[in-house]
């Protein structure tokens, strides 16, 4: 279980995240909802580990064990998967090489290529290409693809769905889903209310860097309203 | 105004051989670690004098290019370790901590070697002159030449065809992202240091054999090391091919035609490729 508490992030002195605190349960779809500038990144980039934010006070900690000491690789080692904001995919790197980068390809545990390659058949007509000349859904698929060669057990997916068609986001919502039912823990950043409640379990929203609402998917199925007043949606 | 025959044509060749040797392990390391390593310089002359020493004391050449790399890519581990670990993420610091690695190494090498002009020696089969196409041309010249290919295909079949060459692009391109993946990125930028400083060795032998070895020729070799990573791109290995092609030949038709003007026919053109590619030819954001 991934738990976050009272985090405070700082980016040099400016104060982005003031006491934010959450869970995610093994097999748990969470969403982490808010608007532009809410700080929902620097959460993201806190738990990972990641040089900037810098994380001042709380606690985060990953099945007992505190995360705070560690470097963004032994956080990933302790199989959390990140899947960025933009992909970050490695342009001079074909689709094939951001698979194999981990685990050589003939590697049988856990996430395998082929195993990507069976989820995603579209990326493996396109192994030979680079990151850089992929559509934007199959971009995002690579990245999925990437993060799950670490045989995650928790996965932070920042906004994942941002700038795809339509038809490419109810895909991904399907992997999402897809993904949680297999016992993954994903914590999941999404400007898009619906989005989210298409996947998640729970949601928690966050303001000017504090969780301000938390809520079962379900209830907010039922009653929308006060999530509303949170994301100023009318 | 002289022209251009076939021995300048091989001379310029030759030296951009040497210069693609220098440069790649610069390229290398700027694009990886975003570092300007202005030890590079130095790194190339005390690797010569290390090969000059080496060469002189047991006779065999050989022996004395193994030993330059060797032992200046144990200068690059301590360098990366034990001096910039410490002031990684600030760029400043970083260039100037390299530039005064620079100072210390070429004072290091003043003291042992002092301040004569040395060439290293080379083997009984490499001296001389092969005939052909009605010159004659100094066989290690072509042996550099050679050795300048033969750097280049292992480099490229390191990037390309190798997990490590993976991480090492995957790097160049997002070094944060590769540690998010449960790389240990350091570990990356040490091979990478180590690699591309025992590049600057082995050049600084070959090259000590038909530049010579004193003690500013490291900062010729480090700006001819810069120019061609601008042109080409830092971190592009077929930049720094290209750069040093371009700077190799630039460099010649510029002595030979341009005496008076030698440094403008290289930083001429490359002010203009970055007029228009400010990041070189071959350079990504």
């Amino acid at each position: 279980m991934l738990e976050v508490r009272d985090l405070h992030s700082f980016y040099g002195d400016a104060h982005v995240l003031h006491g934010a605190s959450l869970t995610v349960k093994p097999g748990e779809v969470v969403a982490l909802l808010g608007r532009n500038g809410m700080g929902k990144s620097t959460l993201i980039r806190s738990i990972m580990r990641l040089a900037q934010p810098q994380v001042r006070k709380g606690t985060l900690t990953w099945k007992g064990q505190d995360l705070r000491p560690l470097t963004p690789h032994e956080v990933a080692a302790r199989r959390i998967a990140l899947v960025p904001q933009g992909r970050r995919l490695f342009a001079s790197l074909t689709v094939l090489e951001h698979l194999t980068m981990l685990k050589p390809a003939k590697a049988q545990e856990g996430w395998t290529v082929d195993r990507v390659f069976s989820m995603f058949p579209r990326l493996a007509e396109r192994k030979g290409h680079n990151g850089n000349q992929l559509s934007g859904g199959e971009r995002q698929m690579l990245a999925v693809g990437r993060a799950l060669m670490i045989d995650p057990e928790l996965i932070l997916m920042d906004e994942p769905s941002e700038g795809l068609a339509p038809v490419m986001v109810q895909h991904l919502e399907t992997i999402i889903a897809d993904l949680g039912k297999t016992g993954l823990g994903i914590l999941l950043v999404e400007q898009n209310l619906y989005s989210a409640l298409a996947v998640a379990d729970r949601l928690y929203v966050l303001e000017t860097g504090k969780v301000v609402h938390e809520a079962s998917a379900e209830s907010v199925r039922n009653d929308q309203s006060s999530l509303m007043r949170y994301l100023g949606v009318h | 105004m002289a022209s251009l025959n076939l021995v300048q044509i091989l001379n310029g060749l030759t030296l951009a051989a040497l210069l693609f040797i220098v440069a790649s392990g610069f390229t290398l390391i700027f694009g990886l670690l975003r570092i300007v390593n202005l030890a590079h310089g130095a790194l190339y002359l005390f690797g010569g004098y290390i090969g000059y020493s080496v060469t002189l004391g047991t006779g065999n050449f050989v022996l004395g290019l193994v030993a330059s790399m060797l032992f200046v890519a144990f200068l690059g581990l301590i360098i990366d370790q034990g001096l910039l670990r410490f002031v990684r993420g600030f760029v400043l610091r970083e260039v100037l901590l390299t530039l005064g690695v620079a100072f210390v190494l070429n004072d290091i090498a003043l003291v042992i070697w002092g301040g004569d002009t040395f060439s290293v020696q080379i083997p009984a089969m490499l001296r001389g002159a092969v005939r052909f196409a009605g010159i004659y041309y100094p066989t290690y010249r072509l042996f550099v030449l050679g050795l300048g290919i033969l750097v280049f295909i292992a480099l490229w079949l390191l990037l390309n065809r190798t997990r490590l060459g993976a991480l090492i692009r995957a790097g160049v391109d997002d070094a944060e992202m590769v540690e998010a993946m449960g790389i240990n990125i350091r570990r990356v930028f040490l091979a990478t240091s180590m690699l591309g400083a025992s590049l600057a060795g082995l050049g600084g032998t070959i090259g000590g054999a038909f530049l010579t070895l004193y003690p500013t020729a490291d900062s010729e070799i480090l700006v001819f090391s810069l120019a061609i990573v601008i042109i080409g791109g830092s971190g592009s290995l077929v930049g720094a091919a290209v750069g040093a092609l371009l700077v190799g030949m630039l460099n010649t038709i510029g002595q030979v035609m341009f005496p008076e003007l030698a440094y403008f026919v290289i930083f001429g053109p490359m002010a203009a490729i970055l007029a228009f590619r400010p990041l070189g030819l071959f350079g990504r954001a």
